[in-house]
């Protein structure tokens, strides 16, 4: 479908590479109007990680890995999924629940416990596509609207289910059991922590992602529903359908985001689990121009501001919120770009169809005017 | 990608051409009367005294405000086409300016440092969305990420090792004036605790706003029927609105969609600002990381309840502030207003059942109503976990159930670009 001719290759690097250099740019005119380090914070950001950062980078960029696809998939029928960020998080309550309960042995728990998950943001998410099929509502109401109502759900569901431990003020479910704990892989040589084990769960989903989008009959009914609506009717969509399946997908999608995190770090849901992953997803899906590979990258970039950001405060006296602000700038700059580079596309590719007219016109004026 | 998103479900019911009934002050008045009743019977039948206290209700009050103010931001925005759900991220940098200039040179400094801060966040939001073109969604978000990274940054910034500041929270700011009736506000009290039928009811309702009201709650006020006023009284509010309904037609009449949109969304940012504002200054005195906690989504949900209009968007506000309010002072009172929801639904149901013939729906909310009935009879209270989900839910009932009657600006979320309407 898509030509590599130079041009393309140009105009689809163009973008993050512009973004990245105007994040650098806007940061550093901030701190330099605050009075903060310049060099220092830059030191410290770009300075090349060591093995145990690595690791944490390559953790952290697992699970954005998976927030972004969920994304993806409704962005790429135009779908805006919001809600991520509750879905994952009512996701990985009932897996964690679930899997505390250890009624099944060692693996067996985990991929059960992962259905779950998968079930319980699908069915959160199929709250807000009924109403967007059903009554109208527009999906990105409802899911912010969800994500509030998650929030206060899995609180009290929470303190119905803690399992609490004398002298502790921690609230969390039951810890899963040790055979169902994994123990992740050490692929970075000399560094003391584990790469998640579940990081194969990512590359399984990218891998999936790029198969049924790419390559399948439903794939490309979706990315034509969100090309243009009313075309797809007319080629026998069923847009009703569509939006069900394609929400139901994002939310089960959503739904593994935590399953990194409860089987190889935290071992149970409780007050301290990772919040605000589903808007990372978000940005992360955008960078990544809702591309399996292309989400690679983002999430990388994005776990490496993150892991990078966190020596801020002690080696350069500077908040850590600052990687915020250099994410959201990159946000801008790449979605900012993206416009840019599609209307100068445009431009370039109607100059050469404008011209490629012309050239036909006077190389064959004697048979247009014999026909006449 | 347009912000405008499928169109699936969206379409609007074919309205049966309806003599539409103006509500006059008559009506209102009525309204407000049988409102006050309800609640009257309502606290006296489940003794729930705090359901209409002065306190109660001046703390709704209070809450409500900035959820109003958001809202108002949302819908000046809408109105122009471009929709804001950057609110969340655009008070949490009115929080940050109100904290910072209020410290430094008093409050009123503080408030103008809100609305500044504000639109900054509604500066971006304009640039991005009107200027390049960029999906709303998409800015949106981003804006409510920068925002955040922003008031934390700064406030680590110039908040470390002042007296009283930290990191994460500002010396504290001294208070705007507020005004209390002076004898007024004490006999009110003494008519509020004599808890009469109705009578008391409304004196707690005159006591709530003639005690310690802040004159930014003042200003709100105004604020919103300035809004409608200018929006629907004025040549530019006609103009403004129409560059949301159909910017093609708008232009063609000579109107600067562009500009009209990007001051808009500026108006849009001061006033989200401005309430975050009013909750630095006046709800705690002291900027906070996390403060706005969400209120910019309450915001925008009020104005959909509303129905992208400034009464209804009050009526939304005051509705989410007191159930913030109640929630705050324990679940007692959410437990009373089970009984009401119960035989409201009861009621519904059976109207449906029996009048339109509705089986379904009716069969639905008469189970739905008497689970409700049951939960009000076998728990105490309600968990405030779940208290604190009202609004959310409020906004989504009313929208599965009335969204196809709510209309929100034609053009609202599309892109616009000069000269499109070629």
């Amino acid at each position: 479908m898509r030509n590599l001719t130079p041009r393309r290759v140009l105009m689809t690097l163009a973008a993050p590479i512009l973004a990245l250099v105007v994040a650098f740019v806007i940061t550093s005119l901030v701190l330099l109007v605050f009075g903060d380090p310049v060099g220092g914070v830059w030191e410290t950001i770009l300075k090349p990680p060591k093995p145990r950062q690595l690791v944490n980078i390559i953790n952290a960029a697992t699970v954005y890995y998976l927030s972004a696809v969920a994304v993806a998939v409704g962005f790429r029928m135009n779908l805006f999924n919001i809600g991520v960020d509750g879905q994952y998080r009512v996701a990985v309550f009932a897996a964690a629940v679930f899997a505390g309960q250890a009624w099944l042995p060692g693996w067996l728990n985990i991929i059960v416990a992962i259905i779950v998950a998968m079930v319980a943001g699908g069915l959160w998410a199929s709250i807000a596509a009924y109403l967007k099929v059903k009554r109208g509502v527009s999906e990105v109401i409802s899911t912010i609207m969800l994500n509030a109502i998650a929030t206060g759900v899995v609180s009290w569901l929470l303190i119905k289910v803690a399992d609490r431990q004398a002298g502790s003020n921690a609230v969390n479910t039951k810890t899963i059991p040790d055979s169902s704990q994994l123990n992740g892989f050490e692929l970075i040589p000399g560094a003391t922590n584990r790469v998640y084990t579940l990081i194969f769960l990512s590359a399984l989903v990218g891998v999936a992602y790029w198969f049924i989008l790419g390559k399948t009959r439903f794939g490309f009914d979706l990315r034509a529903t969100g090309r243009s609506e009313t075309a797809a009717v007319a080629s026998g969509v069923n847009v009703p359908r569509m939006v069900m399946t394609a929400m139901i997908a994002s939310g089960a999608i959503a739904g593994l985001v935590g399953m990194p995190l409860l089987f190889g770090q935290d071992h149970n849901y409780g007050t301290t689990f990772q919040s605000g992953l589903g808007f990372a997803g978000i940005a992360i899906a955008l960078l990544g121009r809702n591309n399996a590979v292309g989400i690679v990258f983002a999430s990388l970039l994005w776990a490496f501001l993150d892991v990078q950001a966190n020596a801020l405060q002690i080696q350069a006296g500077v908040a850590q919120e600052l990687v915020f602000i250099i994410q959201g700038v990159i946000l801008f700059a790449v979605v900012i770009a993206y416009e840019l580079i599609r209307r100068a596309d445009n431009r370039l590719e109607q100059a050469r169809v404008a011209r490629e007219l012309a050239a036909q016109r006077t190389a064959q004026p004697a048979t247009e005017g014999a026909s006449a | 990608m347009s912000a405008a998103g499928l169109d699936v479900g969206t379409q609007t019911l074919a309205e049966r051409p309806r003599s539409r009934r103006r509500y006059g002050p008559r009506e209102w008045a009525v309204i407000a009367i049988g409102a006050l009743a309800i609640v009257s019977i309502l606290r006296v039948v489940t003794g729930a005294d705090d359901l209409d206290s002065s306190g109660a209700l001046a703390a709704a009050v209070g809450l409500a405000v900035p959820i109003g103010l958001a809202g108002l931001g949302g819908l000046w925005s809408e109105r122009a086409g471009v929709v804001n759900i950057g609110l969340e991220g655009m008070m949490i940098l009115g929080t940050w300016g109100a904290g910072f200039f209020g410290y430094h040179w008093g409050p009123w400094a503080g408030v103008l440092g809100a609305i500044v801060m504000g639109m900054l966040g509604g500066l971006i939001h304009a640039v991005a969305t009107v200027t390049f073109g960029v999906d709303h969604i998409v800015s949106g978000v981003a804006i409510n990420i920068i925002g955040l990274g922003i008031a934390k940054y700064l406030a680590a910034r110039f908040f470390s090792g002042l007296p009283g500041g930290g990191p994460t929270q500002s010396p504290p700011v001294k208070d705007l004036p507020s005004f209390t009736l002076p004898g007024v506000s004490d006999g009110l009290l003494t008519v509020e605790k004599k808890h009469w039928f109705m009578v008391s009811d409304l004196a707690s309702v005159l006591r709530a706003v003639c005690t310690n009201l802040s004159i930014l709650t003042v200003i709100a006020v105004l604020l919103f029927v300035g809004t409608w006023w200018v929006l629907w009284r004025t040549a530019f509010g006609l103009r403004l609105r129409s560059v949301g309904e159909s910017p093609v037609a708008a232009e063609s009449l000579g109107v600067n969609v562009l500009r009209y949109k990007f001051l808009a969304v500026l108006v849009s940012g001061g006033l989200a600002g401005l309430g975050g504002g009013f909750l630095a200054l006046v709800a705690a005195s002291i900027y906070r990381d996390g403060q706005t906690g969400g209120r910019g989504y309450i915001g925008l949900a009020a104005m959909i309840f509303g129905n992208w209009r400034p009464g209804g968007l009050l009526t939304g506000a005051a509705l989410f502030g007191y159930t913030d309010a109640v929630q705050l002072r324990g679940g007692a009172v959410v437990h009373a207003f089970l009984l009401l929801f119960a035989v409201i639904l009861l009621a519904v149901g059976i109207w449906q059942v029996v009048r339109k013939g509705r089986m379904v729906q009716g069969v639905l909310a008469v189970v739905v109503g008497l689970l409700v009935g049951f939960w009000y009879f076998a728990a105490d209270q309600v968990p405030d976990e779940l208290t604190g989900t009202t609004p959310y839910v409020t906004t989504l009932l009313v929208l599965a159930f009335a969204s196809q009657r709510l209309r929100m600006p034609a053009a609202d979320g599309q892109i616009y670009r000069k000269g499109e309407g070629h």
